[in-house]
């Protein structure tokens, strides 16, 4: 890996090294007795470990021009294998969690294995650790692939990788400590949140730097996803974590918003994290890799641009739905609920373009389960997409809010799109970047794919069920004009329902063990096959020339 | 030119692009965030609401530290089962002090907004060491090293400095009192007790809430912030014409 930077890039990482590991000691010293100063020593440890990884191999000799005549997937590699290790760590710990929820008694005794601590540790695992991971490395795929350009330089794509893996490894030990702001999907401090304003502008740049150098006049569909995603996830990301720390030796800090006001921004970064984290960025995915696989252009151009303006747009809007016959001012409630309503039309303007481009590729969806993960993906977003403007619908949403049915809605989008369209991507790409003929074993993908759907209809099932009887149940009023049912009585109804989505989840993460296993015999396959040969023949980075800053 | 002729040229730069993003997604967040900061009915007025004391603060950050938000919400809405099971529906100024607010989203135990008072000391802290010695059929963690783990109380002045710098209106003496105060309000015999009524007003509950005077553990803490959830302020037991504009 060493050997691919140039001796400048080997430099550069020395001296990123060491700027972390400054920063990780001071933390280190100044936090030492508070929950920061383990992260302070982390940090450090990590700087370190750069510095000494690079300047083992300082002297090797520096890659040769040839490279420019190739794209750069080392980075794309290192993702592949971190999303997968992230997934089956990420669905574990939520399988486990599903199980508390059985018998609370399944913990280890210490505060770190409770559920408070560990239902974000899943959340975050899964969403950042495995979608981030996921679309890091196809983002960078793809970009190269459609540009016809390689990635700008060497380093930058590493420091993004893995610094946005520190980001999720702060995370993730940071609430087991029991570090954590309680904003829900953005719950880490400060420290990591800054750092990961950092990792996202470098993340931006590259971005930025090699659409500049493409050889296509035109920005292709999926680059305007991922783009979308990457900016606005920063917008949301900065205002909703400003806050003032304690000290600079505490992990705690205070937010700068309060009551009302911060309950409307948390959901407009919240809904918004899944607009544009979990919807648009995976949606770049799809753009590229299910016409591809598919061996089909898009069915309509016209459709992506209506498709993407809308939910650039509209979704901006739709958080405040979250707060349905709350203390947040009427208005903006209403103003929420009409614009989910209306975001169903770009919504399914995607669903619909990723299905009808499959119009005439059935005998594929049957044979390749690769694409089937694909076709299910879409079918789920759409689902999905129909379920939340209907339960923005006030009426519905004083039903649903509170209860397992929203837990079921994000799990159908989890599980049903977010996942499979991530499966699905990475048993394409992982012959292609590694030059295997296939995947090391098709029964296998096969395997993953009915574990996974069985998996996710089970536990979709169990919430929906759980979800409505709940709300039901808090609302059902006696002749006399008194509530029939105590809080207590709607828990022992859950019972069965929760066993039933901890046997979903487990199922899903079987699956997800399957694909980490398979990919990794993928990998492990002997003679790389030269190019010529592999399933999907790419274009050359033809005229990616050094240029001057190299 | 058609607005697909115009796209076409559009998405070859890829500068246009990213302005583009950025105002269309900008719109959204503009017409519903910022009118709340400057419409007044956007929070009722409470002038009689207290502060959070330091052991309160304290308990409030245990329980965000536990995830406790994870299955309990802090807000009653304006629907007739809710406000008949937990009480009159939540208002805004009820949260005025919260940074962050924690309103919650899913309720796999009841909603906590009105909790204070509700029950006694006792059955806080039997609930917290073990949920199921006094519901059975509860699915909630066992908490019980709250009770044996003592309290961080020197630098409260620093939570007190930095809810100041968000906008809570603490004074330089509470500042410079916080940690005293902590000590002074779980054990109502000390000689800070009468500190604590001075600062954060008469109704301020001074008592061992873990029913051991001599020790300030997490748990008094944590019992002490469950026990004036919905008490900051009785503006929402008033009739709904004096509570200002709610809807």
């Amino acid at each position: 890996m060493v050997a691919q930077l140039t001796r400048n890039e080997r430099q550069g990482a020395i001296l990123i090294g060491l700027v972390v590991a400054i920063c990780g000691s001071v933390l280190g010293v100044v936090g030492r007795d508070d929950p920061i100063g383990i992260h302070g020593a982390l940090i450090f440890v990590v700087g370190i470990l750069t510095i000494f990884l690079i300047g083992k191999d300082y002297y090797a000799p520096e890659p040769s021009e040839e490279r420019f005549a190739s794209y750069y997937d080392d980075p794309t590699k290192a993702g592949i294998v971190l999303a997968m290790i992230w997934v089956v760590f990420g669905l574990a710990v939520g399988d486990w969690v599903a199980w508390q929820l059985v018998n609370p008694n399944l913990t280890f005794g210490g505060g770190w294995s409770s559920f408070g601590r560990i239902r974000p540790v899943h959340t975050t695992a899964v969403i950042f650790g495995f979608g981030g991971n996921g679309l890091i490395a196809t983002s960078f795929y793809v970009l190269q692939r459609t540009s016809r350009a390689r990635l700008p330089d060497q380093l930058s794509p590493w420091f993004v990788l893995m610094g946005y893996n520190l980001f999720c490894v702060l995370a993730v030990t940071g609430y087991m400590m029991g570090i954590t702001q309680s904003k829900e999907y953005a719950e880490t401090e400060w420290y990591a949140d800054i750092w990961l304003v950092v990792v996202w502008v470098v993340y931006f740049l590259i971005y930025l730097r090699t659409l500049a150098r493409r050889k296509e006049p035109h920005i292709y569909v999926a680059n305007w996803y991922f783009m979308a995603f990457i900016l606005v996830v920063a917008m949301l990301h900065i205002v909703n974590n400003l806050a003032v720390p304690v000290s600079i030796g505490h992990a705690k800090s205070y937010t700068l918003f309060s009551g009302v006001q911060d309950a409307m921004i948390q959901w407009w970064y919240g809904h918004n994290a899944v607009a544009f984290f979990l919807t648009a960025g995976f949606l770049g995915m799809m753009y590229y890799f299910l016409p591809v696989r598919a061996g089909r252009p898009i069915f309509s151009y016209r459709m992506s641009i209506i498709s993407f303006w809308g939910i650039t747009f509209l979704y901006m809007w739709a958080g405040s739905h979250h707060l349905h016959y709350t203390a947040l001012p009427h208005w903006v409630q209403t103003l929420g609920m009409t614009f989910s309503l209306m975001l169903l039309v770009p919504s399914w303007a995607s669903a619909g373009n990723a299905l009808l481009t499959l119009n005439g590729a059935w005998e594929k969806v049957r044979d390749d389960a690769t694409l089937r993960f694909m076709m299910v993906a879409a079918v789920f977003y759409g689902l999905t997409t129909f379920e939340g403007s209907f339960m923005a619908i006030r009426a519905v949403n004083a039903l649903s809010h509170y209860t397992d049915w929203t837990v079921g809605h994000v799990h159908a989008g989890a599980l049903g799109w977010v996942a499979m369209i991530t499966f699905g991507s990475i048993y394409a790409v992982v012959p292609w970047v590694w030059k295997r003929k296939s995947m090391y074993s098709a029964g296998l993908v096969e395997a993953h794919f009915w574990l996974s759907l069985a998996g996710a209809l089970v536990y979709v099932f169990a919430m929906w069920n759980s979800g409505i009887i709940q709300g039901l149940m808090w609302r059902t009023y006696s002749e006399g004009g008194t509530l029939t049912y105590s809080f207590v009585d709607s828990l022992i109804a859950m019972h069965p329902y929760y066993v039933a989505r901890a046997i979903g989840g487990l199922l899903f993460l079987i699956g997800g063990c399957i694909g980490a296993y398979n990919i990794w015999m993928t990998i492990k396959l002997p003679n790389p096959i030269s190019e010529a040969t592999a399933d999907q023949p790419e274009p050359k980075a033809i005229g990616a020339s050094p240029q001057p800053a190299e | 030119m058609s607005i697909f002729g115009f796209h076409y040229r559009m998405e070859r730069k890829a500068i246009g692009l990213v302005i583009g993003i950025i105002v269309v997604a900008s719109i959204g967040g503009l017409v519903e965030i910022a009118p709340l900061y400057t419409i007044h009915q956007t929070v009722e007025s409470a002038p009689g609401m207290r502060l959070y004391t330091p052991l309160e603060l304290a308990g409030r950050n245990i329980y965000i530290r536990e995830g406790c938000y994870a299955c309990h919400s802090q807000m009653i809405r304006t629907l007739r089962d809710e406000v008949d099971r937990y009480g009159p529906y939540s208002l805004a100024v009820e949260s005025k002090y919260d940074h962050p607010m924690l309103w919650g989203s899913k309720r796999t135990g009841p909603d906590l907004a009105r909790i204070g008072e509700k029950y006694s000391d006792q059955w806080h802290v039997a609930h917290l060491i073990n949920p199921r010695d006094v519901v059975p059929p509860s699915v909630m963690p066992a908490y019980d090293w709250l009770l044996s783990t003592e309290l961080r109380t020197h630098d409260l002045g620093l939570h007190l400095k930095a809810q100041r710098a968000v906008g809570v209106p603490y004074t330089d003496e509470m500042i410079a009192n916080a940690s005293l105060d902590a000590f002074g309000q779980s054990n109502p015999d000390s000689a800070q007790a009468k500190g604590v009524t001075e600062r954060y007003g008469k109704a301020t509950t001074v008592r061992a809430f873990d029913g051991r005077p001599s020790q300030l553990t997490e748990m008094d803490a944590m019992v002490a912030y469950l026990q004036i959830l919905g008490r900051l302020t009785d503006a929402a037991h008033k009739p709904i014409a004096d509570a200002g504009a709610k809807q």
